[in-house]
C-alpha cells in the first residue's frame, strides 16, 4: 500500500518506480546481475497493460525501446557490463533522434565478461562517453532501494523533459540489497508526461524548438505528422543532410547544451556534515554507503570530515565541486574503479585543494578502514 | 537532366515528399522501381491503409527507399531496422509497419534480428532489396554475392557461398514469402499488397540492379536495361523450378510466391491473449 514501509530489493523498487512513472514497455536480454529487472518486468507489465519482450540481444533491446518510444510509450531496458557496451550503438541513435528512453546499467566488474556477479563502478565514464560523436547524457547513481524507486521516476521525467536517454547507473550491491522503502501516495509523485504538439501536422517542425525551449514536443507514429526519424545528421525537419556544416553544428550544439546548460536543474546531490569540514568525501552509489561508515569513524577520531554524495553523475556539476574545493583542505574520492570520477573532481576543483583518489577494483566494496586511512592522510 | 515536371507523376504527388526530389540514387538504380511497386500497391490498397502505415529502414542504399515517402518514417541504424519496427508494432499494433532493408542490412549485420523476427511471426512486412553487393560503400562482397564474383573485397573471386533468403526465412518461421526482380513490377506489386494484408511476418525479396557496382563487378553489365534483361531471361517461376534439378537451377533466380500460411497466429495477437489471460487473474 502506498505510504507504508515495504521491504524491497533494489531491482523490485526500480521496477515499481518505473511502472509508477508510466513505463509500459520493456525490452531486454538476460545478463547478470540485471536479469531480475527483466524477470520482474515480465511479471508486472502485462498486469498493468504494458508490454514485455525478451529480445535476441542487447543491440535489439535498446533499439526496440526506441521504436516503442516513437510508438508513444514510455520505455526502458536494463543490462550490465557487456550488454551496456553493445547498447552504446543504440544510445547514440536515441541521442540524435532525441528519443526519451531509460537505460539501467547494473554495473558489474569488467573488462569484458569480467567479474559477472560482483559489483563495480567501472562504467561511469562509458555512460558519459561510450557512444561515438559529440553528445550529452544524463546519468543518475542510486545508493539504496528507496533511491532505485525514486530515481526510476526521476529518470523517466528527465527523459521526457529533455528528450534524451537517461541512464540509471546502479551496481550489483544496490540492485540486490533488500531494504525498507516508502512508496508515496500517487498524488504526491511528480510525473512528467510527453509534450504533444499544439499545432496541426502541416505547421509542425519536429526539430525546431519553440523560443525559450530546448526541445520540440514529440508526436508518435500514426498520429498524422509524417515524421522522419533520422539517424543521419539532419535539419530541423528531420531531412538528412550529407554535408551542411552550419545545420550540423546547430544540431550538435543544441543536443549538447540542452543537457549541459541545464546542469543546475538536473543535478541532484546530498551533503552530510560539510558545514565545518576540513576534508570532504565526494562519492556516489554503493561507495557512499561505505564512505558513510568511514566518515562516522573519522568524526569519532575528531577529524572534521563531511560527505558530498553525487546523485546525478552526468551532467557533471562543476560549480558544486569548485565551491566545495575552496571551502575544504582536501577531497577524497572513493569509487569502485581505478579512479574515474576523481578526474572530474580534480578538473572541477581547479587546484583549490588537494584531491585523493581511493580506488577499489576486483569486485568488492571498500573496507571502511581504507577510506578512513585516506581521510586521515587528507586531514594532515 | 531531370525535369521538375517529372515529380508531377500522380504517385509522386500523392505519396512522396516531392520537396526532396530528385532522389539521390544513381541513374538506372532499381530502387526507384521498387518505390513505385510499393506506391502502386498502396494505390490499390487504398488511402485508409496508407494512413495507417509506417516505414522503417536501415542503412545502405536500400535504407533510403522510404525516406521520400510522405508517411511516418524511421531511418535507423545498419542492421537495426527490425528491432525498431518490433518496438513500434508492439506499441501500435494497428499500424502496418513496412521494413525496407538491403541484403547486407538484413542478412549480414541484421541477420540475427531477421531470423528472430521470423521466428516470432510478428506482423511486419519486410521488403528486402537484394542487389548482391554493398553499394553505398562502393561495391564490396555481400552475403548474397555469387561464388566467384569479383568485388572490391573479393579481388581474387568470392570464395563464400551465398544465402538464399527464401530458404532462410522458411526455416526461421516467416509465414508469407515471395521473390521477384525489378523486371516483375506487376507481380511484385501484387505480392507487396498481399504481404501488407498478411497478419504474420511477411518477406518480399526484390532482386534489384545496381548498375554502378553489382552490374559492373558481378554481371559485367553496366547498362540497367541489360541487367533487367538478364533478370528476365534467368528468372524461373517457382512452379517450374519444382520440376528442375539443382544443376539446371544453378545461376537462376526462382521467382514467385513461396509460402502463405495465414493460419499461424501472429505475435501481437498472442500478446493480446496473454494480457487478457493475466488480466483476468
Amino acid at each position: 500500500m502506498p505510504g507504508e514501509l515495504r521491504l524491497m530489493t533494489g531491482y523490485d523498487a526500480l521496477v515499481e518506480g518505473a511502472i509508477t512513472a508510466g513505463c509500459r514497455f520493456f525490452a531486454g536480454y538476460p545478463i547478470t546481475p540485471s536479469t531480475e529487472i527483466a524477470e520482474r518486468m515480465s511479471n508486472r507489465l502485462p498486469k498493468v497493460g504494458g508490454i514485455f519482450i525478451q529480445m535476441e540481444d542487447e543491440l535489439a533491446s535498446i533499439i526496440a525501446i526506441i521504436g516503442a518510444s516513437w510508438g508513444g510509450l514510455k520505455a526502458m531496458t536494463a543490462t550490465s557490463g557487456p550488454g551496456f557496451s553493445l547498447m552504446q550503438e543504440g544510445l547514440g541513435f536515441a541521442v540524435i533522434t532525441e528519443t526519451p528512453i531509460v537505460l539501467v546499467d547494473v554495473m558489474r566488474g569488467g573488462p569484458s565478461t569480467g567479474l559477472v556477479t560482483l559489483p563495480s563502478q567501472g562504467d561511469v565514464m562509458q555512460a558519459r562517453w561510450g557512444s561515438h560523436g559529440d553528445y550529452a547524457i544524463i546519468a543518475l547513481a542510486p545508493w539504496s532501494s528507496q533511491e532505485m524507486f525514486d530515481l526510476a521516476i526521476k529518470a523517466f521525467n528527465l527523459a521526457e523533459i529533455y528528450r534524451n536517454p537517461v541512464i540509471i547507473l546502479s551496481d550489483e550491491v544496490v540492485a540486490h540489497i533488500r531494504e525498507p522503502i516508502k512508496i508515496p501516495p500517487p498524488g504526491e509523485i511528480e510525473i512528467v508526461e510527453r509534450r504533444k504538439p499544439s499545432v496541426p501536422p502541416t505547421e509542425f517542425i519536429p526539430y525546431l524548438p519553440e523560443p525559450g525551449e530546448w526541445v520540440s514536443p514529440m508526436p508518435a507514429f500514426g498520429e498524422g505528422y509524417n515524421l522522419l526519424v533520422e539517424s543521419v545528421m539532419h535539419d530541423e525537419f528531420g531531412h538528412r543532410i550529407g554535408m551542411g556544416q552550419p545545420i550540423a553544428e546547430r544540431k550538435i550544439k543544441r543536443i549538447y547544451y540542452k543537457i549541459e546548460k541545464n546542469v543546475e536543474k538536473i543535478a541532484m546531490y546530498e551533503e552530510r556534515g560539510l558545514e565545518d569540514a576540513d576534508v570532504a568525501i565526494v562519492t556516489y552509489g554503493s561507495s557512499a554507503r561505505t564512505s558513510l561508515k568511514a566518515m562516522k569513524d573519522a568524526r569519532n577520531l575528531g577529524i572534521k570530515v563531511g560527505m558530498l554524495r553525487l546523485i546525478t553523475l552526468w551532467p557533471f556539476y562543476d560549480k558544486l565541486i569548485e565551491e566545495l574545493s575552496s571551502k575544504v583542505k582536501s577531497i577524497v574520492v572513493p569509487e569502485m574503479n581505478m579512479g574515474k570520477i576523481v578526474r572530474e573532481v580534480e578538473r572541477a576543483s581547479k587546484g583549490h585543494c588537494k584531491v585523493f583518489s581511493v580506488p577499489k577494483v576486483g569486485g568488492v566494496l571498500h573496507n571502511p578502514d581504507e577510506i578512513l586511512s585516506a581521510v586521515k592522510l587528507a586531514a594532515r | 537532366m531531370i525535369q521538375e515536371e517529372n515529380f508531377e507523376h500522380i504517385l509522386a504527388k500523392k505519396y512522396m515528399r516531392t520537396e526532396l526530389l530528385p532522389h539521390a540514387f544513381c541513374s538506372g538504380c532499381g530502387i526507384g522501381i521498387i518505390e513505385r511497386m510499393i506506391l502502386m500497391a498502396f494505390e490499390e490498397l487504398g488511402e485508409e491503409e496508407w494512413k495507417r502505415t509506417a516505414f522503417v529502414s536501415g542503412i545502405g542504399c536500400s535504407g533510403w527507399t522510404p525516406l521520400y515517402f510522405r508517411s511516418d518514417v524511421a531511418h535507423t541504424l545498419h542492421g537495426r531496422a527490425l528491432p525498431f519496427a518490433i518496438g513500434l508494432k508492439l506499441a501500435k499494433p494497428e499500424l502496418n509497419v513496412i521494413v525496407v532493408m538491403g541484403d547486407g542490412d538484413s542478412m549480414a549485420i541484421g541477420g540475427n534480428h531477421l531470423i528472430h523476427a521470423a521466428r516470432r511471426n510478428i506482423g511486419l512486412t519486410a521488403i528486402i532489396v537484394t542487389n548482391m553487393v554493398y553499394s553505398l560503400t562502393g561495391g564490396q562482397m555481400a552475403p548474397t554475392t555469387p561464388e566467384g564474383a569479383i568485388t572490391q573485397t573479393t579481388p581474387y573471386g568470392n570464395i563464400e557461398p551465398n544465402f538464399d533468403l527464401i530458404e532462410l526465412m522458411k526455416a526461421a518461421g516467416a509465414t508469407y514469402l515471395a521473390r521477384w526482380t525489378t523486371y516483375h513490377v506487376i507481380q511484385a506489386k501484387n505480392s507487396i499488397k498481399k504481404a501488407v494484408k498478411h497478419k504474420g511476418f511477411s518477406v518480399v525479396e526484390i532482386i534489384s540492379q545496381c548498375p554502378t557496382f553489382m552490374g559492373r563487378y558481378v554481371l559485367n553489365k553496366s547498362d540497367p536495361r541489360d541487367i533487367m534483361q538478364w533478370f528476365k531471361e534467368n528468372s524461373i517461376p517457382v512452379s517450374v523450378a519444382a520440376t528442375k534439378s539443382p544443376e539446371e537451377l544453378k545461376g537462376k533466380i526462382i521467382v514467385g510466391e513461396f509460402l502463405h500460411k495465414p493460419e499461424v497466429m501472429e505475435y501481437t495477437e498472442r500478446l493480446k491473449l496473454l494480457k487478457e489471460r493475466v488480466g483476468r487473474r
